[in-house]
C-alpha cells in the first residue's frame, strides 16, 4: 500500500486545495494519519473510495478525541533594563530574567476514521478531522453518504461526545436516552451524584467518596437529631 | 390452625393425609413459578444453561418461560440494568400479575458489578422493585441460580397467608404499582423508590 505521504500527494493531486495534513506517529506501530480539512473531506473521502488504486471501500472504525482546553505555562528567557547600583554609581545593567508566560490553547474535538480495502486488501488508512472548537462550532462533514458503516458510529460520536455531522441521515443520540444532555466522552463531563459506599475506595473513587461524604454531611447530621 | 408435626406423620402412616390451607396453598404457589423470558446479559446465558436438560429447572415448576410479563410469575433479572433499560424492567414488572417474585441475578443485578462508578449503569435493580433473592457471581453458576430458586421456595413456604409477614398482594394497603423512573437530563428522575429502597445506612467508616 501506499505510505501516508504518498496517499497524501494522490490526494492534492485528485483534490485541489484539499489542504490535508500529515499526522505522526512516533510510537512503534508508526500508524500516521491524515488531518483532513472539513471543507473538503468528503471529496477526499469520495476520493479514498473510488481510486483505483486505494480503493478503500471499508469504513472499519470511527471514534472521538476530546481535546480540553489547555493553559501552557512556559518559562521564557528575557532580556530587560535594571537599574543598580553598582559601586555607589548608578547604572541600567541588562539582565537576563525567567519569566513564566501562560499560552492559551483552545480546544477541540476530533472524529477519526479507520479505512481498509477488502478488494485490494489492505489498511488501515487513519483520517482526522478537528472542529473549530468545543462550544458552539462543532459541526464536521458526515461521512455516512460515502461510507454507509459510518451512520451510527457517527451517531455514537454525536452522542458521546457532541460532534454534530452535517449531513447525516438521521442525527440522533444511540447509546443514550433522548432527554439527556450531557456528553459522557468529554473529559469536563460531570457525573451524576449517585455515589455509595464502597469499601475498597481508591484514586478517582476515593475522591468521589470523599465529595460525596461532605455534600452529604449535613443531611446526615439532621438524621441523627431525629 | 397448626397442625401438631407428629400427629400428622402418625395419621399419614394409617394413609390420612392431613395438612393445613396455607400449606396447600402455599405448595401450589412454590411449585410453578413461572419465569419471564429475558435476558439482559451474559448472565443470562446462565439462565439459558439452568433451563437446559442438565440442570433440570422442571423439579422447580420453572420449566415454563413465558414470554409474556401478563403470564410470568418471576423476573430474573440476569444481568447488567442501564439506565436506559431500568424505565423498561420497572414497567414489565407492574405488568405481571400477583404473586410475582424477583430474582436479581449476578453483580451487576444487585449492585452494578463492575460498572457500579458509571455513569451509565443502575446500581442494583432493587433501587426501583422490590427483590426476593439476590445471587452474587460474575456470573453465578447454573447452581447458583437453583440455589436462589430453593432459597425463593423457601420463602414462600415460610409466609403465613394473615397477618404481619403476608405476602404483599394479600396486603390491600400494599402497593400493587411501583413508579416507572422517567429519563432526566442528567439521571433517571428519580434516582431511586424510597419505599423498597432505603439510602443503605453506614455502620463502619
Amino acid at each position: 500500500m501506499k505510505t501516508v505521504e504518498e496517499i497524501k500527494a494522490a490526494i492534492e493531486a485528485a483534490v485541489p486545495g484539499a489542504g490535508v495534513e500529515v499526522v505522526t506517529n512516533p510510537g512503534p506501530s508508526g500508524q500516521h494519519s491524515l488531518r483532513l480539512d472539513p471543507a473538503h473531506a468528503v471529496a477526499v473521502a469520495k476520493f479514498l473510495r473510488d481510486d483505483g488504486e486505494l480503493k478503500l471501500d471499508f469504513l472499519s472504525n470511527v471514534t472521538g478525541v476530546d481535546w480540553p482546553d489547555k493553559e501552557i505555562a512556559e518559562k521564557v528567557k528575557v532580556n530587560r533594563q535594571v537599574t543598580k547600583t553598582v559601586d555607589g554609581v548608578e547604572q541600567t545593567v541588562e539582565e537576563t530574567v525567567e519569566e513564566t508566560r501562560k499560552r492559551f490553547v483552545p480546544g477541540c474535538l476530533e472524529v477519526i476514521y479507520h479505512l481498509f480495502s477488502m478488494e485490494k486488501k489492505h489498511g488501515p488508512v487513519v483520517l482526522r478531522m478537528r472542529t473549530v472548537n468545543r462550544a458552539d462550532q462543532v459541526t464536521l462533514p458526515s461521512f455516512t453518504p460515502v461510507w454507509r458503516s459510518a451512520e451510527f458510529q457517527e451517531r455514537e460520536v454525536f452522542d458521546l461526545y457532541g460532534v454534530v455531522f452535517s449531513g447525516h441521515p438521521d442525527l440522533r443520540r444511540i447509546l443514550m436516552w433522548d432527554a439527556f444532555e450531557d456528553f459522557p466522552m468529554r473529559k469536563d463531563y460531570v457525573e451524576p451524584n449517585d455515589f455509595e459506599y464502597e469499601p475498597t475506595a481508591h484514586d478517582a473513587v476515593l475522591k468521589r467518596a470523599q465529595e460525596h461524604k461532605a455534600a452529604a454531611a449535613v443531611p446526615t447530621q439532621e438524621g441523627a437529631a431525629h | 390452625m397448626a397442625v401438631d408435626e407428629k400427629l400428622k406423620i402418625e395419621l399419614g402412616k394409617q394413609g390420612v393425609f392431613v395438612t393445613t390451607l396455607q400449606e396447600l396453598y402455599n405448595w401450589g404457589r412454590r411449585s410453578s413459578i413461572w419465569p419471564m423470558n429475558f435476558g439482559l446479559a451474559c448472565c443470562a446465558i446462565e439462565m439459558i444453561a439452568t433451563t437446559m436438560a442438565r440442570y433440570d429447572l422442571a423439579r422447580f415448576g420453572a420449566e415454563v418461560f413465558r414470554p409474556s410479563p401478563r403470564q410470568a410469575d418471576m423476573m430474573i433479572i440476569s444481568g447488567t440494568v442501564t439506565k436506559k433499560m431500568a424505565p423498561q424492567v420497572v414497567r414489565l414488572y407492574n405488568q405481571m400479575g400477583e404473586p410475582r417474585y424477583v430474582i436479581a441475578m449476578g453483580a451487576c443485578a444487585i449492585s452494578g458489578g463492575p460498572f457500579k462508578q458509571g455513569y451509565n449503569v443502575l446500581k442494583g435493580i432493587d433501587r426501583y422493585i422490590p427483590v426476593d433473592v439476590h445471587i452474587p457471581g460474575c456470573p453465578p453458576r447454573p447452581e447458583a441460580l437453583l440455589e436462589a430458586f430453593i432459597t425463593l421456595q423457601k420463602k414462600i413456604d415460610g409466609q403465613a397467608l394473615t397477618g404481619e409477614g403476608r405476602p404483599r398482594f394479600l396486603d390491600a394497603d400494599a402497593p400493587g404499582e411501583f413508579p416507572v423512573p422517567e429519563f432526566g437530563r442528567h439521571d433517571l428522575e428519580p434516582t431511586s423508590n424510597p419505599l423498597v429502597w432505603p439510602e443503605p445506612m453506614k455502620t463502619r467508616e
